[in-house]
């Protein structure tokens, strides 16, 4: 760590990712190995040499337990253990396995720390490694957080190996040839004279082997596989409309199921008729779930056509009825009794502003909705002493015991078939669509239903991005950066979504203030404080939570200082950023765009935005031109840096599409309440961006950091301010508040 | 109901009104064919009816004017049709959702239109949605489609 760094230490060192666990424990239980859960159905000539690998008469099979919502990490995964055990990975299965503490997330729960991820000091290491032992634990099983290549790098690429080596082992007790001097290649392990002895017919012998654990892991520069170009291994099913997912399960004698609920989340109903539903063709059903309603009929299109037809007496929520009624609690929750953190207080704010002109603003940040475009969907199977249930989740552990919970079965028997997701962006972190299709599922037993839920009940009925809005008050000196105070304000979306998942945890909610208090600026006199407001409607994790409203309120501040300073944006942020990746991807992105500064020509602007989220640093630069339909974004340039990349195709693909999805909804998207229910409920009123509006995008992974970092996320935070920077650098017009269409037309 | 998919006569027994998407999800398990939206917003339910690009989610059984082509109808994975060679060239998809009813629009501008200039696939494609954002994917994917349709 550089000489930036007084990040204030608050009395929950640990935060909030505490709750995943007890954190007094024995030194013997974070050692004990973790079963492995292969082991418990295995077959005569089979092996499971690690939770990560079996290996059968017929084949390979590789565990892949993170989720892929799109983001591509099944194939990632599979790469990783794919290099070390040499074999081709288009040969093997996929599997995501059963939830298992075998396939904790420990990193997703070190980062939800109170520490920036640039903090690599004693303490935070510490305390990091210790909240990677609860989540170990605990064996949640989370997919998030751009954690998944972080977490399993390593773990994956010894899971290969240990199954290499002991195959090795298992090919000389067979042949009498020293381990060391057999190789292997393409599944199959080679003997000094070119005999090959197939991994497969080598299972049986393996199996009755101590795993071979200590083994080292091969060099880049050994790599076949990783770091090169390589195809996504769904590729060709999502290319011919053979992929299968969640909404197009298909089981013999299956129903087809959805659910209405209440508009107003959490109110209740007075009363309900179903008799006209019920009346309806191909109607088998209604019942109450949570929430609501569900209807039970023939088809989906049935379904869809009955829950319309229920006449439900609905009560209303708790929270504020009107988005005017919220905006205003956000604001009155500027409060010291509403004060939840103060996680940077470099130098001394208050006198710095003291007698100095004071630049002031304030910014707003929408509710937005996920709107995967798969709208979420369930299938159930409930019998006498199972549960089987057919979906994508980001929680199978969760999704798991809430499946024993409802139906009162043991956990031991309810499998999950985790399925590829047509999207999530956080979404399926939350398992309340699973729970109506298990209670659905469980008023018919022995009978499969697939529950679908209509686009409209998908956006009435997210837990969307928390409103969020943020004051700055700030003052320059001499052409520099002297002072920035930023409140952030936001209910705690930690205080909702724990909630649901598992426990609320003690302490601040570092999410709240993600993107603002952890960024690597030595700003002299720098503040930022948290404040959770009251719960509105509940909320979940978006796409970069925290730093997706974060970053718009943070750099489009010091945006604002920055040119009351009357200095050059990447100038001045170079000098106030004194941590080394950080400074690279802000020097390429320079580099990249030719940066002379934000005056590119009349008619046209450019702007520059700086965040560093997940512990990966990324600079964008946009460039966009007044034209008679409105503004057109013209160009993107992204420059970043997550260590080593093992997929460039897919990294790529990462950095666009996450600036795409962080243009798009600063763009034209919220989401507003009236009478307690959400306004927009389809595409027509929440389109994100089109093809037409696309830019060109310009990418560079400088792939010098010392730790690996996932991208599913990091590239959105900043594409919002930078736009809204490049807005104000064309119009002399600063946006304040998202989606920006409230201001401007683009074309 | 007697209907025309991808060459083969399919009979259905479902109402009049029933929009073609879901006769051909639940009705004849097409999979294949996403719903998104149900209003015509999204493109993922996009299909051929006589070649022409139309949204299933909009057409109720009862006026279906012609012969439905969905994306198997186009290719299979052991008889790729040039688009959607070019669409696993250019690694397009991320979570592959909308992908089939891009591939189905691209297919139809390229019918129509063999050397698109970028406005031309702007306007084609801009009714199709790809929350995950492969949009600068889905350019190329169709430029080298097209260059491989004229060199065919």
């Amino acid at each position: 760590m550089g000489r930036v760094g007084t990040i204030a230490r608050r009395p929950f060192l640990v935060g909030s990712a505490a709750i995943l666990g007890g954190v007094a424990f024995g030194a013997y239980f974070v050692s004990r190995p973790t079963a492995n859960p292969l082991l418990d159905s295995l077959a005569e000539g089979e092996a499971a040499l690690t939770p990560f690998v079996k290996i059968t008469p017929d084949g390979i099979t590789l565990i892949v337990p993170r989720a892929d919502v799109g983001q591509g990490i099944a194939s990632t995964q599979a790469m990783l253990i794919a290099e070390e055990l040499d074999i081709d990975p288009a040969t093997a299965t996929l599997d995501p396995g059963q939830p298992h503490r075998a396939y904790f997330n420990g990193t997703v729960a070190a980062d939800g720390l109170s520490f920036p991820g640039w903090d690599d000091g004693f303490v935070a290491e510490t305390v990091r490694d210790l909240m990677m032992n609860v989540a170990r634990l605990s064996g949640s099983q989370f997919t998030g957080g751009s954690s998944s290549t972080a977490d399993l790098h390593e773990t994956l690429r010894q899971a290969g190996a240990t199954a290499r080596e002991t195959l090795k082992v298992a090919a000389a007790a067979r042949t009498g040839v020293p381990r060391a001097e057999l190789r292997t290649d393409d599944g199959q392990v080679v003997l000094p004279d070119g005999m090959r002895i197939p991994y497969t017919e080598l299972a049986g012998e393996a199996a009755a082997i101590e795993p071979v654990t200590d083994v080292a892991l091969r060099p880049a520069s050994e790599w076949r596989r990783l770091g090169k170009t390589y195809q996504r291994l769904d590729i060709m099913a999502k290319s011919t409309g053979t992929q299968d997912y969640g909404i197009d399960v298909a089981l013999p004698s299956m129903l087809y199921a959805t659910v209405r609920a209440n508009p107003g989340r959490g109110g209740g109903m007075a009363g309900y008729s179903a008799d006209a539903a019920l009346l309806m063709q191909g109607v088998r059903s209604v019942v109450e779930v949570n929430e609501g309603l569900a209807v039970i009929a023939e088809n989906t299109w049935f379904a869809f056509q009955a829950a319309a037809a229920l006449d439900v007496d609905w009560l209303p929520p708790d929270y504020p009825a009107s988005s005017a009624e919220m905006w205003q609690a956000l604001a009155d929750a500027r409060t010291d009794e509403f004060q939840n953190s103060r996680l940077r207080d470099d130098g001394d704010v208050e006198d710095a502003l003291e007698g100095a002109t004071v630049i002031e603003a304030e910014y707003r940040s929408p509710f937005l909705a996920h709107a995967a475009l798969e709208p979420l969907n369930a299938t159930v199977l409930v019998e006498d002493d199972a549960v089987t249930i057919w979906t994508a989740t980001q929680v199978p552990h969760v999704v798991r015991d809430a499946a024993a919970d409802v139906t009162g079965i043991d956990a031991a028997n309810v499998i999950l078939h985790a399925l590829p997701a047509g999207g999530s962006f956080g979404r399926r972190l939350d398992h309340d669509y699973v729970v109506q299709a298990i209670q659905i599922a469980a008023s018919m037993p022995g009978t499969p239903i697939k529950t679908t839920w209509s686009r409209e009940e998908d956006m009435t009925h997210d837990f969307p991005r928390p409103l969020h809005m943020a004051r700055g008050r700030g003052a320059v000196a001499d052409g520099r950066v002297l002072a920035c105070d930023l409140d952030s304000i936001s209910p705690s979306l930690v205080a909702s979504w724990f909630g649901r998942v598992f426990i609320v945890p003690p302490g601040p909610d570092a999410m709240l203030v993600w993107g603002a208090f952890d960024q690597p600026y030595a700003i002299p006199n720098y503040r930022v404080t948290g404040y959770a407001a009251p719960p509105l409607v509940p909320v979940g994790s978006w796409r970069s939570p925290g730093a997706c409203s974060n970053s718009f309120f943070h750099e489009s501040f010091l945006s604002e200082l920055i040119h009351a300073a009357g200095t050059d944006p990447l100038e001045e942020r170079l000098r106030l950023i004194d941590h080394a990746d950080s400074r690279r991807v802000l020097e390429a992105v320079g580099e990249m765009s030719n940066w002379t500064g934000a005056d590119i020509g009349p008619g046209r602007g450019r702007g520059i935005a700086f965040a560093y989220t997940h512990g990966v640093p990324v600079a964008e630069v946009i460039d966009v031109t007044l034209t008679e339909r409105g503004i057109r974004i013209d160009d993107v340039w992204i420059a970043a840096d997550c260590g080593t990349v093992f997929d460039p195709t897919n990294a790529e693909a990462q950095l666009t599409g996450a600036a795409v999805y962080g243009l798009g909804h600063a763009m034209n998207c919220e989401l507003t309440y009236e009478n307690h229910a959400v306004q927009q409920t389809n595409f027509d009123a929440f389109e994100g961006m089109r093809l037409r509006q696309t830019p060109r995008f310009h990418t560079r992974l400088l792939g010098q950091a010392e730790k690996v970092r996932g991208l599913g996320e990091p590239a959105t935070a900043p594409a919002a301010p930078a736009l809204a920077d490049a807005i104000f650098a064309a119009t002399g017009q600063r946006l304040r508040e998202m989606p920006f269409n409230r201001s401007v037309d683009f074309a | 109901m007697d209907l025309t998919i991808n060459g083969t006569s399919r009979t259905v027994d479902l109402p009049d009104d029933m929009p073609l998407l879901w006769a051909l999800r639940d009705g004849l398990d097409i999979t294949s064919v996403k719903y998104g939206c149900g209003i015509a917003q999204c493109g993922a339910c996009t299909v051929h009816i006589d070649g022409e690009a139309v949204r299933s989610c909009q057409v109720p059984l009862a006026e279906v004017w012609g012969e439905i082509t969905t994306i198997e109808g186009l290719g299979t994975p052991d008889a790729l049709h040039v688009i959607q060679a070019a669409w696993i060239d250019q690694q397009v998809a991320q979570c592959g959702y909308c992908q089939s009813g891009q591939i189905m629009q691209a297919a139809d501008l390229l019918a129509r239109n063999p050397e698109p200039t970028d406005d031309d696939i702007d306007s084609a494609m801009s009714g199709n949605l790809c929350r995950c954002g492969t949009y600068p994917r889905i350019r190329a994917a169709v430029h080298a489609a097209a260059s491989a349709l004229r060199e065919a």
